[in-house]
């Protein structure tokens, strides 16, 4: 019988396939007594051989499908499973004390993990998660049990999880995998924005789906949203898949507009520009007709490794960003670490707030030589288009000109070894702090452009850890407090003659895109995804008008009328 | 038997990438292999074994080889310390 679910809409579109539930099999070890040893040595040894060869797969497919990098990983794995000094004792164990193979394997692998998890470094802690992995490939196949792999999926399925891991995403292939559901997770978690970036629908927060949805069950995802159908009869699934097709027509309705420019029905230009975090994501963009990258998350380059990327490296990561625009504006957002990011290789100490801690440009000033290396990157890039750099979670004056200076003194440095670097780069700050909304006017004077980052601005303005469930309804992105402090950052800067642009989740929602317009924002970044429904909206859209609005939305109360408001006049009308 | 010191100069130590390359190119050999750091010693041919020892940055550590194929071994070991950016 058909069921319903929600939860969030995390990327658009309509999916209808059979459920795949990833899970996470219990393994359960009992300590047996062993009469015949060597042929229990023996069936160790199989079980062995048979993870060795699914790993070679699994890194196989991930090195194909994904990168050498990713892959990576799984070639560590492989060294575990032939290391003399886990394999041996584990033998040596079934032959001495006449006990199974599971048990001598969970034993010795246990004291590995609690060495590794002892030892006073973040990076070496992490390793004993890569031998508990390992261990429960081996236990998996030594109990019968069936440990599923993303990348081994060869038909057309819908996943279900718990949760979806960074290595568990690295895996996913749009060929197959056509959506997925999790049961935590909100639309800036990780898997969220890796399903917009990958275009495959997806619906996250759902709570109890892996306590309702059974493996094989068809089952809908609709991220448009966030509804999930299982075990739909015939006429719902009629249903979705005439919603599907209207959406698909939207979206070639969409596609037209991917070479035009961004103008109101006034006359009025605005630039839309994307959001991404790696090289690869720039096809996206220009496939959805950006006209920039409003932010390069630049952390993606220094997570999912165990070292800092090089100044060579980084180089040619940018270069190959402002080659792809090709001329076009791409804004760096130099590295955000910290807060919630972690890097395993950064030991840094544990903070009871770390969204109010060491994080961002704080972290940059206090370890300059890591900071200045990435601005040297910047620079040396620079030759290959119109990079513009901005620093993250400005809350002084001081920090802007401090960062400033570091940029400049490796710019002069550069320019003495003869290196050359471009003359025109803007130098601009992210505003997602409230005394900075508040000193606009005077960080004006000195930066060449703000961009601002609506989720930390709304987390710190409302005071609500964005991260904490208990407090979401404080996400309140219309609530006028925030729409008065984007005013007074976008007026200031245009006082100066600079411009503003936004790069949170809310520049791409249909709700705040005419209040933005109406306040004058100068450049409007998002998912590559969600650029040529913006642009649909613009176009139909009147700068005058939403201006004469602006005033009336600023007064109202509640973030729940300023919604209304707009969805009255301008979405529904 | 030879021995041989070695300066990690390395930012970050011997971490996973440089260790797994060590342990599979020191794996093919006959002799027994040893990396020796702040008097713990473990089979170079492991990599749990290598990773236990947490070396750090700046560390001195020393190789040791003892069998037929030492001095091949040896020399392959400063081979991939110095290809893998571990010591100069």
């Amino acid at each position: 019988m058909a069921q319903s679910l929600s939860g969030i809409a995390a990327s658009n579109g309509i999916a209808i396939a059979k459920a795949y539930r990833l899970e996470n099999p219990e393994l359960n070890v009992e300590k047996k007594e062993i009469a015949d040893s060597q042929a229990e040595v023996a069936r160790f040894e199989a079980a062995l051989a048979e993870s060795v060869s699914e790993l070679e797969v699994i890194k196989e497919r991930t090195a194909q499908q994904i990168s050498e990098k990713e892959a990576d990983i799984f070639g560590a794995h492989l060294l575990v499973l032939s290391d003399p000094e886990l394999v041996g004792p584990i033998k040596d164990r079934i032959v001495s004390d006449k006990v199974n193979a599971e048990f001598a394997l969970q034993e010795t692998a246990n004291m590995f993990i609690t060495m590794f998890e002892s030892m006073d470094n973040e990076y070496m802690k992490e390793r004993a998660a890569d031998i508990r992995d390992v261990t429960k490939r081996v236990l998996a196949h030594l109990l019968g049990v069936t440990i599923q792999s993303p990348s081994m999926i060869s038909e057309e399925v819908i996943i279900i999880a718990e949760d979806l891991t960074p290595s568990d995403t690295v895996q996913l292939n749009p060929e197959f995998v056509k959506g997925f559901i999790t049961d935590i997770g909100g639309r800036t978690s990780h898997s969220a924005i890796l399903a917009r970036t990958l275009e495959i629908p997806a619906v996250v927060g759902a709570k109890t789906a892996m306590a309702t949805v059974q493996n094989g069950t068809m089952v809908i995802v609709d991220g448009l949203d966030g509804n999930i159908i299982v075990d739909p009869d015939a006429a719902t699934i009629s249903n979705y898949e005439q919603k599907q097709a209207e959406y698909d027509q939207q979206k070639a309705e969409w596609a037209t507009l991917k070479n035009e420019a961004t103008v109101t029905k006034d006359g009025h230009s605005v630039e839309l520009g994307a959001n991404i975090g790696t090289p690869k994501d720039i096809t996206g963009v220009l496939e959805n007709g950006g006209e920039a990258v409003g932010l390069y998350r630049t952390e993606f380059l220094y997570m999912g490794r165990d070292q800092f990327p090089t100044e060579d490296e980084q180089t040619e990561a940018y270069a190959a960003v402002l080659k792809g625009m090709n001329g076009k504006p791409t804004v760096v957002r130099t590295l955000d670490i910290g807060g919630d990011k972690e890097l395993s290789y950064l030991d840094l100490p544990k903070e009871l707030n770390p969204f109010l801690g060491l994080r961002a440009i704080r972290l940059c000033l206090e370890m300059p030589d890591l900071f200045r290396t990435q601005l040297r990157a910047l620079l040396r890039a620079s030759v290959h288009g119109n990079l513009k750099i901005m620093f993250p979670m400005i809350a002084t004056l001081d920090e802007f000109r401090k960062a400033k200076a570091l940029l400049l003194e490796e710019k002069a440095k550069l320019q003495e070894e003869g290196v050359s670097v471009s003359d025109s780069i803007e130098v601009g700050i992210m505003v997602e702090i409230p005394s900075t909304a508040v000193m606009a006017d005077v960080f004006a004077k000195e930066v060449d452009f703000f961009s601002i980052g609506t989720n930390d601005l709304i987390q710190y303005t409302m005071a609500a850890d964005r991260m904490n469930e208990s407090v979401s309804y404080l996400y309140q992105p219309f609530n006028p407090a925030i729409l008065r402090m984007v005013k007074m950052v976008i007026d200031a800067s245009h006082k100066e003659g600079k411009w503003t642009g936004m790069c949170g989740e809310m520049a791409g929602d249909e709700v705040a895109i005419p209040i933005l317009l109406g306040l004058g924002l100068d450049e409007f970044s998002m998912s590559a995804s969600s650029i040529l429904k913006a642009r649909a909206q613009l176009k139909k859209l009147s700068k005058a008008e939403m201006e004469s609005h602006t005033d009336h939305i600023l007064s109202l109360s509640t973030s729940d009328e300023v919604e209304e408001f707009v969805r009255t006049n301008f979405i529904n009308a | 038997m030879v021995e041989k010191q070695f300066t990690i100069t390395d930012s970050a130590g011997i971490h996973a990438r440089p260790a797994s390359a060590l342990v599979g190119a020191l794996s093919k050999f006959n002799s027994d292999i040893t990396l020796e750091y702040k008097e713990k010693k473990v089979n170079l041919k492991s990599i749990l074994g290598v990773m236990s020892l947490g070396i750090p940055s700046g560390a001195t550590v020393t190789v040791a080889a003892n069998g037929a194929d030492e001095a091949e071994a040896m020399a392959r070991a400063e081979e991939v310390m110095a290809s893998e950016g571990l010591s100069n």
